[in-house]
């Protein structure tokens, strides 16, 4: 149990992880961390160094910008390039490549791009700048679908007519079902995202046990939020139980943000497909503007090329986010392809998994290096 | 964006139009607080809420806040990056 004595609270940690050897004995068991979040905590922390070996973990779809395509980035471009128009994006996808350059590129040739922190500053731009159209790259989960909501439903509530939405939300769970659906990885159970669930609740992850037999239990973000989580799904397993529990009760409410699943409701439906980057079409798993906010939809606006692109030959982000290489397995990873010059989106992406594996100098499954745990530390809850 | 950062209400500037000022970290910004305001308790002065995209999107316990910004920061760049976005004006 090596570096354990540098967590914050090193007996709960100890405790929580002999439980874990113990029950892991004798079976090989692969866990899926769907949230790019706690891949960092991971790697930050060397989780996987004081785990047993029979317990592995793999890197799950859950960073919004990494799914996105290289095709829906062109789009993107081709909209910031049209005369007339401002084009606002978080900065996180500014630097991610499409077919055709990134956002920085195009700003460079001299599209007006800007960077917003909000959808509501991309609105307040539209307000100042009346004789421009103003469009908002909306990307993201259930965590940031809301706030774009409530920004449309206030573009239509103020009559506020030059403002529109490139959108590109996503939802969490059809990804999961691709993933289960997939032939390449065979898993033994899901660490179920934090911050998504705080708006979706526990409910949405029923089929996970109902349908596929695994269990998933929604996890914090600490060390500890980690090990106690993995220790839930080992001790399901072990009392042949398979249920969705939630580990991080903390901030995360059963039903989740009943108001946030609202406005989502009343401004999006579900896309027939959408293109996620390495798992490929998915049905039902997009949102797009429902007709009654017709007027603030760009691609309706504007004309979208809508190109589907293909991958670089080299990237691999595909298999990684679909957990089924490691990011030090991908043949550019570190040496192509880093995070000054990343060629594909999970390493692009402070969220993203290469990026993370990177930052934390793991290039190769045995590097390792030391690390010193802060964060409020918890009391155990052994059985 | 897809992690919340953890904030304080200081003030309500607007109830009806759901403004409120937050403090992440010393820092301090006009969020929207409509997407919290039905929880129990409402929403006052000295709350604790996981920010995205400068709405307030889940009520939590001031411990959960400092436990979740111990988490980001050790995050590095996603916690400088979060704050420098948070920080900046909008460019209008």
């Amino acid at each position: 149990m090596k570096y354990v004595d540098e967590y914050r609270d090193p007996a709960a940690a100890r405790t929580i992880l002999s439980h874990i050897t113990d029950l892991a004995k004798g079976q090989h068991f692969k866990f899926m961390e769907v949230c790019g979040g706690h891949t960092h905590t991971i790697y930050k922390h060397g989780i996987e160094n004081v785990l047993p070996e029979t317990v592995e973990l793999v890197h799950g779809p859950g960073c919004p910008v990494c799914v996105i395509p290289m095709g829906r980035v062109d789009d993107a471009i081709a909209v910031a390039e049209t005369p007339g128009v401002i084009f606002t994006s978080f900065g996180d996808m500014m630097r991610v490549p499409g077919g055709n350059g990134n956002l920085l590129e195009a700003k460079a040739r001299g599209a007006d791009v800007r960077m917003v922190y909000s959808p509501l500053d991309a609105l307040r731009i539209a307000v100042a700048n009346p004789d421009k159209q103003v469009v908002f790259f909306a990307v993201g989960f259930e965590t940031t679908a809301p706030s774009t909501a409530v920004t449309v439903m206030k573009a239509m509530q103020k009559g506020i007519t030059n403002f529109s939405l490139f959108c590109n939300h996503v939802t969490i769970v059809p990804p999961l079902k691709a993933i289960l659906d997939s032939p390449d990885l065979r898993l033994n159970g899901f660490l179920g995202p934090g911050h998504v669930s705080t708006v979706i609740g526990n409910r949405p992850y029923r089929f996970v046990p109902q349908k596929y037999g695994l269990p998933l239990v929604t996890a914090g973000f600490e060390p500890l939020d980690i090990l106690q989580a993995i220790l839930m799904l080992l001790r399901q397993i072990d009392e042949g139980r398979c249920e969705v529990e939630n580990q991080y009760t903390r901030a995360v409410p059963e039903h989740g943000n009943p108001r946030a699943l609202e406005v989502i409701n009343t401004v999006f439906e579900l896309r027939p497909h959408f293109e996620w980057r390495g798992l490929g079409f998915i049905s039902q798993s997009a949102l797009k503007l429902r007709e009654a906010f017709a007027p603030w939809d760009a691609e309706l606006r504007f004309s979208v090329p809508g190109v589907r692109v293909a991958d670089p030959k080299a990237c691999q982000c595909g298999e990684v986010l679909k957990g089924v290489i490691k990011p030090w397995e991908c043949k550019v990873f570190g040496t192509a392809c880093t995070p000054e010059t990343p060629i594909g989106t999970c390493m692009v992406s402070s969220e993203g998994a290469c990026a993370a594996y990177y930052n934390y100098g793991r290039f190769t499954k045995h590097t390792t290096v030391p690390v010193e745990l802060t964060g409020r530390a918890k009391a155990p809850q052994p059985a | 964006m897809c992690l919340g950062i953890p904030g304080q209400i200081v003030e309500i500037l607007d109830p009806a139009d759901h403004r409120a000022t937050v403090d992440v970290d010393g820092v301090r910004r006009e969020v929207n607080v409509g997407l919290v305001m039905g929880d129990a308790g409402g929403i006052k002065v000295g709350d604790w809420v996981l920010i995205h995209v400068g709405f307030a999107m889940t009520k939590i316990d001031e411990e959960e806040a400092a436990s979740t910004l111990d988490f980001i920061k050790q995050l590095g760049s996603v916690y400088d990056d979060e704050i420098r976005d948070f920080s900046a004006e909008a460019p209008l």
